[in-house]
């Protein structure tokens, strides 16, 4: 066998972001030997930018908020495609996850009688969001990595997965990768594991994510067999920066229209009203008075349309800007500066006064900012279990946004980190249960072990092939311009023929130097798990003939309600590993219990 | 300091044994110059060059890479550049490109600083020198070992509140806010990079938090919450006499933090408190009976 370490668990947690760190906290305290595995050092993980806050029905701000409405908007948001029992666990099990945070030392924002207070976002009726200023993932991250690190976990930081690995019958047993630093191998073998990988931004030119979301857990999950749902349900965040390019697509939060910032166009239009959708139209401010005066009374007013969600905003912002009423720099104006003091600006949204002033040169307490669509989350993943996250292949668990389901076909704000609260301690207890029913993990095969190391080194044993950055560019290019923000059938159909020379072209790249932290490896390394997804989401979104959430398709602009009741299940049937075909078909949803529905049906 | 890390200059810029443009000069036979050039360069167009540290443990110097400049580039981005093109296994951290995950610190021009947050048209003209923050030992390239702070980060009692049902906790916005400066620290462990007590002496790391830890312990100390008492463990195995105050900490602070003065100094001032006035030790002990006992802190870091 290859020359490489071996670690033994009961349950290792890939990925340490806020799904990664709550899954692995919580298996430590239920008396399991536990790792985590980074990718990179800990405490930076995507997560870590989240701006907004955490939705969670507490009620702090508005009484009148509970886990049913906070279900009810969930389940709006994402167009009925969501894993309702997934959305009402989510709403129900938030605000204990987030008085848990508490308890572990994080600071959020109070209101004035010593609560935490909540603001408002997109999507939700209520002012819901529990935040620090906005560097609420920052927040989350040091205070789950601060229990996780006083729990004892063990952390291999920097330290890349590239496969699972499995026993004779299937079960999913450990994982193989390599330390960064150094280059070498690891193998570890456990009883169960727990994915929480993030998301895939990286496969698209513009995106607010890091590095790290290149897909790896999605990739894995199909690679071993298990389903993955919704994959054409990619989210493209309204507004992005535009400008200077080198930041384009880095995010500008919501919270700036939730804290009075208002969308314009060229003629100083404020176009949101033009765009309200049939199905909000009743709960959607028509005029600007009625929206301005919502920011301070909700009981009388309704809510302002540049609020919609995600998906609405960025349609529109895509439209005015092809109407030819965008910004010079192809965006279209986000107005806080003319709404709002500045003080109020500087405090409520410090890291947004930072980010225009030291990258862009803008300020936004003076001027306006330049925004556009940006891609922002992945709503597709692992099919879980909602109980216990369990994925279709035994063994196998996964949490935060690799999972699927929870949001449906678009995810409202701040919906995200409680869902990595919630689900994470969720997965991190089913592969608790799941490893205590295991006697041992079963020794790690040497022949899968050796497979996947061999694939991973081929590119150093290649001359004069082709360099990872740019077939890494090329793909992002292919994704950016193909089965970007609007779809169309014969565009993903070129995209799908484009995917295939591109996995051709990774099969002769190659790359030089040694195998210490060696980026255009480890790019190599990530590109397998970047062509599958890409490639996942490209069949979802020709599969999906119909207009719903984050999918839009130009040639079928509607939404179709026989579609609505259907998931898009993808799997690799065939065989495990990378570039096997993968099968998709369409699975009906569960059905709604009565109760539940009764909720959807009520107007408020 | 590993023997492989090139001394500053007085000014605080990298020498090295030779820079890319004296080796381009000595270089006239041709031999593996160290200095790469994309193509033929035209004549006005505008270029930006990074003068970027490359080695390993055992040794490095400093390559010049000259690319055409692009508008609103952060030096980030002119990395990402090399990468691309010049120098694929160009070793650089990075995850957020915003500012927001402490990363990308590095040294730019000697100051430590993040890559991701440096604009190239704010820097002076002329090469911008990019070298890995010269307090840890090198791994490659621009990135260094910088598990000594995670091991501090181990010996850090955790956060103790007293227990409450969920929802029960009530703090004061102003009491929170004291905390939450030190809690926007995005662990880019620049401020431990320029202490001179880590810095100059390695014999310290064994003895010596450093200043992002300072404001960890402060944060707790201001805690409305919490019920654990650090002062001595801060004393005697955090080093916290060692600091004498030069600030050095806080003028590089990208998140503004203001190290010493909200933090190293109120803590010095407690921790004095604890340990030679009687009195005033004994008074906190009855305001603070909740409060773990140094000694119970200290022997238990829990
Ligand atoms: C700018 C920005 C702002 C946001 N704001 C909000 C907000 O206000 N509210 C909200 O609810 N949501 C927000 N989101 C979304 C939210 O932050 C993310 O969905 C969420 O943080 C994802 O968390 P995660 O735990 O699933 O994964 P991540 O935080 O992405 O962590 C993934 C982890 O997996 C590791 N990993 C990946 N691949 C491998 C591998 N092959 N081997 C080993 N480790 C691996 C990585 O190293 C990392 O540790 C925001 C997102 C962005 C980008
Ligand atoms: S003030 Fe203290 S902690 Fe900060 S750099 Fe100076 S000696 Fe180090
Ligand atoms: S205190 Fe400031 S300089 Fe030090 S690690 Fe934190 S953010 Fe960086
Ligand atoms: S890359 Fe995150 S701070 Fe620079």
């Amino acid at each position: 066998m290859a020359e490489h370490e071996t670690h033994r668990y009961d349950v290792i947690v890939i990925g340490a972001g806020g799904a990664g760190l709550r899954a692995a906290i919580e298996a430590k305290a239920r008396g399991l030997s536990t790792a985590l595995v980074c990718k990179s050092l800990l405490g930076k993980a995507h997560t870590v930018m989240a701006e907004g806050g955490v939705a969670a029905a507490m009620g702090n701000v508005y009484p009148e908020d509970n886990w049913q409405v906070h279900f009810r908007d969930t389940m709006r948001g994402g167009k009925y495609l969501n894993s309702w029992r997934m959305a009402q666990l989510h709403a129900q099990e938030a605000p204990d996850r987030v008085y848990e945070l508490e308890a572990w030392g994080a600071l959020f924002d109070r209101t004035s009688d010593g609560r935490i207070t909540q603001r408002d976002f997109g999507g939700h009726r209520y002012a819901r969001l529990a935040h620090v200023g906005d560097r609420t993932g920052l927040e989350l991250i040091r205070t789950l990595q601060q229990k996780a690190v006083s729990s004892d976990i063990d952390v291999f930081m920097e330290c890349k997965i590239l496969r699972l690995l499995h026993d004779d019958s299937g079960t999913v047993s450990g994982a193989v990768g390599y330390w960064r630093p150094s280059g070498e191998a690891v193998v570890f073998e456990a009883k169960a594991v727990v994915l929480a990988t993030g998301s895939i931004g990286r496969c698209y030119t513009y995106t607010s994510n890091s590095w790290e979301s290149t897909g790896d857990g999605h990739a894995m999950a199909l690679w071993a067999g298990a389903d993955v749902i919704e994959m054409e349900c990619v989210q493209f965040h309204p507004t992005g920066m535009v400008w200077p390019l080198s930041v384009r697509g880095l995010l500008v939060t919501e919270g700036v229209r939730g804290d009075g910032g208002a969308l314009k166009n060229s003629e100083g239009r404020r176009f949101m009203f033009d765009y309200i959708p049939e199905m909000f139209r009743e709960e959607t401010a028509d005029t600007e008075e009625e929206a301005d005066a919502w920011y301070e009374d909700h009981a009388n007013n309704r809510r302002t349309p540049d609020l919609l969600p995600r998906d609405e905003v960025a349609r529109a912002i895509n439209s005015e800007v092809k109407a030819g009423r965008g910004s010079p720099h192809g965006g279209v104006f986000l107005d806080i500066a003319s709404r709002r003091s500045p003080e109020y600006i500087r405090r409520r949204l410090p890291s947004m006064y930072h980010q225009f002033m030291e990258l862009a040169g803008v300020d936004i307490t003076a001027e306006a900012m330049e925004v556009g669509p940006t891609c922002h989350y992945m709503m597709g993943g692992v099919r879980v279990d909602p109980e216990s996250q369990a994925a279709t292949v035994p063994g196998l668990f996964a949490a935060g946004e690799v999972a699927g389901g929870m949001h449906g076909a678009n995810r409202l704000g701040g919906n995200s980190l409680s869902d990595l609260l919630v689900f994470g301690r969720r997965a991190g207890a089913g592969a608790s249960d799941f490893a205590e029913g295991r006697d041992q993990p079963p020794s790690a095969d040497p022949s899968q072990v050796d497979a996947v190391l061999a694939d991973a080194l081929a590119p150093f044993g290649r001359d004069g092939g082709e360099n990872p950055y740019d077939i890494h560019h090329d793909l992002q290019s292919t994704m950016q311009s193909l089965v970007g923000i609007i779809r169309t059938g014969s565009e993903l159909e070129e995209a799908l023929d484009k995917l295939g020379e591109l996995r051709e072209r990774t099969a002769k790249m190659s790359v030089a130097g040694g195998r210490a932290y060696n980026p255009a490896w480890n790019l190599a390394t990530d590109l397998p798990s970047m062509l599958t997804v890409s490639t996942a989401i490209t069949q979802g979104a020709l599969a999906r003939k119909e207009s719903r959430g984050g999918h839009t398709r130009d040639d079928f602009p509607a939404p179709d309600p026989e579609l609505g009741k259907l998931n898009f299940v993808q799997r690799q049937t065939s065989e495990r590993g990378d570039g096997a075909p993968i099968h998709i078909g369409p699975e009906p949803l569960s059905e709604m219990p009565a109760e539940l529905r009764e909720l959807l049906e009520e107007g408020h | 300091m590993t023997d492989a890390m090139p001394e500053p200059t007085p000014a605080g810029a990298w020498t090295a044994t030779t820079t890319g443009a004296e080796v381009a000069a000595l270089d006239d036979a041709g031999a593996g110059p160290r200095t790469f050039e994309p193509g033929p360069a035209e004549e006005e167009e505008p270029t930006v060059t990074l003068r970027v540290w490359r080695g390993d443990p055992s040794g490095g110097d400093l390559v010049d890479y000259t690319l055409p400049s692009e508008e609103g580039e952060v030096v980030l981005d002119v990395v990402h550049r090399i990468q691309a093109t010049l120098a694929p296994d160009l070793a650089c951290r990075w995850n957020c490109k915003a500012g927001k995950c402490g990363s990308c610190s590095s040294e730019i021009n000697g100051k430590p600083s993040l890559m991701c947050m440096t604009r190239v048209d704010e820097l002076p003209e002329g090469p911008i020198t990019v070298t890995p923050m010269r307090t840890f030992p090198i791994l490659r390239d621009l990135v260094t070992d910088v598990s000594f702070n995670y091991e501090v980060a181990r010996r850090v009692p955790a956060f103790a509140p007293p227990p409450a049902a969920p929802g029960d906790y009530r703090m004061q916005q102003v009491d929170v806010e004291r905390g939450q400066e030190f809690r926007k620290c995005i662990e880019c462990f620049m401020c431990q990079d320029v202490c001179h007590v880590i810095r100059d002496h390695e014999d310290n790391k064994r003895q010596y938090a450093g200043p992002r830890f300072f404001i960890r312990y402060a944060e707790l100390e201001m805690h409305p919450l919490d019920t654990n008492d650090r002062r001595e463990l801060l004393r005697q195995r955090m080093g916290l006499g060692l600091c004498n105050i030069t600030k050095c900490c806080t003028e590089v602070c990208p998140e503004h933090i203001k190290i010493t003065d909200n933090a190293i100094i109120p803590l010095k001032e407690r921790v004095v408190d604890a340990s030679y006035d009687p009195v005033a030790w004994l008074g906190r002990k009855i305001l603070r009976r909740h409060k773990r006992s140094p000694e119970e802190a200290a022997a238990h870091p829990r």
